[in-house]
């Protein structure tokens, strides 16, 4: 056979990059460079952006029935969201901020107050799921269920969509606090935390992205 | 493997107890060829389907036994073994086998990577997709037996609870596809993720294989069309057991008495399936496309002709299967102006089709052709294509859609293009890559019969419908026995359906030759086939991890046949040896 690259040469690059974007740190190679699978964490951050990919794909459709099924029929009676929604929606945006302290603690070495903010994210994570359940129980006391009318509906199917995705966040999230205060977040783990905030923001934009459509397009 | 301490360790060690080994593995050639396997076991669920149709079809007053009891099978029993037909086919063979099956088997060594992105989620996808197939198994054995709404599972038929067969066994079809469109969103973000990032040293995008090629557009397809699918069935099954009305239209009547439902659209299903369901057809057919591209290349000993405008017209093919959903709606009443934008997008395909068909007749021109069976199967596959698609250019114009739609012309038309095109590639791929797969070469003679028994069956059963279609025959109807201008055409009928049985019969000597040549074949030599691309540079069947801890490094594009001045007539892709086409 001809040339070969054997493992045991340095291909995961000189470590220690420190949660930067691809392009810094250890496991920078060019593409098609030849590599171990499973070592790069490149490849984890294109299999997380796929799979956003993959979860716009769900929510585009869901999105493209609901504009469609509001301009038909005579049935379609507004949703009146309950006010609930607009603190969950700012927990949200504060567990974001979190999540990237977190990064930037984690990065700088500063384990116990990264410690001290994936734990707080966790925390409103969990508060943001439980305020949305709060959420539905309102509206079922108002009396407006899955199929009182198509509106409804929607807003029980997208809030729900969210947040069984959100919820796969969450169990993530709740490993990593129990890595992160068994302190063992060592740099084979710094991929994993980088994936998880990826997809947490992502949920953030999507929960936002949703309430818009319902508020705007009533 | 002693110098494969380090990173290689860490990277998942060939599993020691069978079950780890051949159950739960997370090896990708393991996974394929469970994978294959699950299609093996489906087409032939499908087939003995199909075979029952054709029975009831042919011989409307008999009585066969094992469906339906007494008598003569009833028109329920005849639709909900066509809804379980092209479910099975579509889902469970033409998706699962292409690219599942040869994809998993083959795109990590064809790139010189030990293994997919991740292991783990190829590992859940294959058991996902079992136990979608399982699901849909169970369909036939509840209350109200399995489905009849078609595999395109059109509301409102598919979203009223209080039809016949549209009770359990239509709930349990729509929660295997959803488990099906987990399994596949899965499958296909780890063929992406592994063609992007797991490429060897050298492995250019313009040097993978055109199978690569083929795999990767089709995951792309599959990443963008499954969660539409996976959402519209989330909606039918909120229509079904939640009381909402997505589909459902307000003011019908089911068995006398107005349903509850009001303001649904039932469109609104058809698009956002056929969105999906366009894509799909492309994810069936585009592996099989890579496959007969490797096949003719090495076996005319010639470069593949034009790999540059196969690699276009691949993606070319991806994106315009996106926007032509609409041609599968053309008598829903859609308005004439955007069937005129469907029907121009539609043809439009006709141009990267043409280009992969010429150039693959540009391969073999002049070659030093190599009649081997794998060879046989991807000229098949041409034809069948070739034979397909163009009746598809007639399809793909409104006026005339709007008469042959509900006919049999559009039975013969994607049975051809899409399934037994499909399925030779299936063929093809089997026969090629049996020595890498198990180590044991198939039976050449075996496949020679099976080959041309199959080949002509295909298209004795298929060519007379386009007949019966252009002469008005409908399609989904078990019984036409009371309508007097199609009695002439009885006899066409029964002429298919002996050439089914004749060609289903055939499909014994496949499982024969596949069975006894896993066990008794000749045994493989590492490169049998005299081909340039990287499974052939490891032995057969390859080590757990590939390339045994090392990888290849690439030197040439991965059709080098007939090189001047070269030793052999071939240059393998990881040779640094000089001289390769311009």
């Amino acid at each position: 056979m001809s040339e070969i690259v054997t493992r045991h040469q340095p291909q995961i690059g000189p470590g220690g990059g420190g949660g930067g974007l691809p392009g810094e740190g250890y496991g920078d190679f060019g593409r098609g460079d030849g590599f171990p699978p499973g070592h790069a964490r490149r490849v984890y951050r294109t299999g997380m952006y796929l799979a956003l990919v993959g979860i716009s794909m769900l929510f585009m459709a869901f999105t493209s029935a609901y504009i469609v099924r509001s301009g038909l029929g005579d049935d379609w009676a507004a949703t009146t969201l309950p006010s609930l929604l607009w603190w969950n929606t700012a927990i949200l945006l504060c567990s974001s901020f979190t999540m990237e302290q977190t990064r930037a603690t984690l990065a700088r070495g500063l384990r116990s107050a990264s410690n001290g903010w994936i734990t707080a994210t966790a925390v409103l994570g969990t508060l943001f799921l439980v305020g949305q359940i709060l959420a539905w129980r309102e509206l079922a006391s108002h009396g407006i269920f899955v199929a009182t009318n198509p509106s409804s509906s929607f807003f029980y199917l997208l809030t729900g969509a969210h947040g069984v995705h959100l919820a796969g966040g969450l169990i993530a999230l709740y490993y990593i606090t129990l890595e992160a205060w068994r302190y063992r977040l060592g740099p084979a783990k710094r991929t994993l935390v980088e994936v998880t905030a990826i997809y947490w923001h992502f949920m953030d934009g999507l929960w936002i992205y949703i309430l818009m459509l319902l508020w705007w397009w009533r | 493997m002693s110098h494969a301490a380090g990173p290689a360790a860490v990277h998942h060690g060939a599993p020691t107890g069978f079950i780890r080994k051949y159950i739960f593995s997370m090896d990708h050639k393991v996974i394929g060829i469970q994978y294959w396997f699950l299609a093996l076991a489906a087409v032939f669920v499908g087939m003995a389907l199909s075979l029952y149709m054709r029975l009831r079809l042919a011989w409307p007053n008999d009585h066969f036994p094992l469906v339906a009891g007494e008598g003569p099978m009833t028109p329920e029993t005849y639709l909900s073994l066509l809804t379980m037909h092209g479910t099975i086919m579509v889902f469970f063979v033409l998706t699962t086998a292409p690219q599942g099956g040869f994809g998993n088997s083959f795109l990590p060594i064809q790139i010189g990577a030990a293994d997919m992105a991740f292991p783990f989620l190829n590992m859940m996808s294959f058991w996902i997709t079992l136990l979608a197939f399982g699901v849909i198994i169970a369909a036939f054995f509840v209350t109200g037996g399995a489905p009849l709404g078609g595999w395109t599972g059109y509301p409102p038929l598919s979203a009223l609870r209080s039809v016949p067969g549209q009770e359990r066994g239509m709930d349990l079809w729509i929660i295997s596809i959803a488990l099906f469109c987990v399994a596949a969103l899965l499958g296909a973000l780890n063929f992406i993720a592994t063609t992007i990032d797991l490429r060897t040293k050298g492995m250019t995008f313009m040097r993978m294989p055109l199978t690569c090629w083929a795999w990767f557009i089709t995951a792309i397809l599959g990443l963008l069309a499954f969660g539409v699918l996976l959402a519209g069935g989330i909606l039918l099954l909120m229509d079904r057991i939640a009381g909402t009305s997505f589909f459902i239209p307000g003011g019908l009547v089911v068995n006398e008495q107005v349903v509850s439902h009001k303001g649904g659209s039932p469109l609104l299903w058809q698009h956002l399936f056929w969105f999906f369901g366009h894509p799909e057809v492309y994810i069936a057919i585009l592996p099989g496309m890579g496959a007969t591209s490797q096949i003719l290349s090495t076996f005319a000993r010639k470069p593949i002709f034009g790999y540059r405008a196969m690699v276009y017209a691949i993606s070319g093919i991806g994106v315009l299967g996106f926007l032509v959903w609409g041609h599968h709606m053309f008598i829903s009443g859609m308005s004439p102006y955007s069937a005129i934008a469907f029907s121009v997008l539609t043809l439009s395909i006709g141009v990267p089709s043409a280009i992969k068909t010429f150039n693959w007749i540009g391969t073999m021109w002049k070659g030093n052709i190599r009649f081997d069976s794998p060879m046989l199967y991807a000229i098949g596959f041409v034809s069948l294509f070739v034979s397909g698609g163009l009746s598809g250019i007639f399809l793909g114009q409104p006026s005339l859609d709007l008469y042959l739609h509900d006919t049999y012309f559009v039975v013969a038309h994607f049975h051809l293009v899409m399934g037994v095109a499909a399925i030779f590639g299936m063929f093809a791929g089997t026969v090629f890559w049996f020595p890498k797969m198990f180590g044991r070469m198939m039976s050449e003679g075996l496949s020679k019969l099976h080959f041309w028994i199959t080949f002509l069956g295909v298209y004795a059963i298929f060519m007379p419908m386009h007949y019966i279609g252009i002469a008005g025959h409908m399609r989904r109807y078990a019984d036409t026995s009371g309508v007097d201008y199609l009695q002439p055409m009885q006899p066409v009928h029964v002429f298919i359906s002996i050439a089914a049985i004749i060609t289903i019969s055939a499909q014994l000597i496949f499982v024969l030759n596949v069975f006894w040549s896993m066990f008794r074949g000749k045994k493989a030599s590492m490169n049998p086939w005299e081909c340039t691309t990287l499974e052939w540079t490891v032995p057969s069947p390859p080590p757990h991890d590939n390339f045994g801890g090392k990888f290849p490094v690439v030197y040439h594009g991965p059709y080098e046949y007939s090189v001047p001045g070269a030793a052999k007539d071939y240059i393998m892709q990881d040779s640094p040896e000089k001289g390769a086409h311009a």
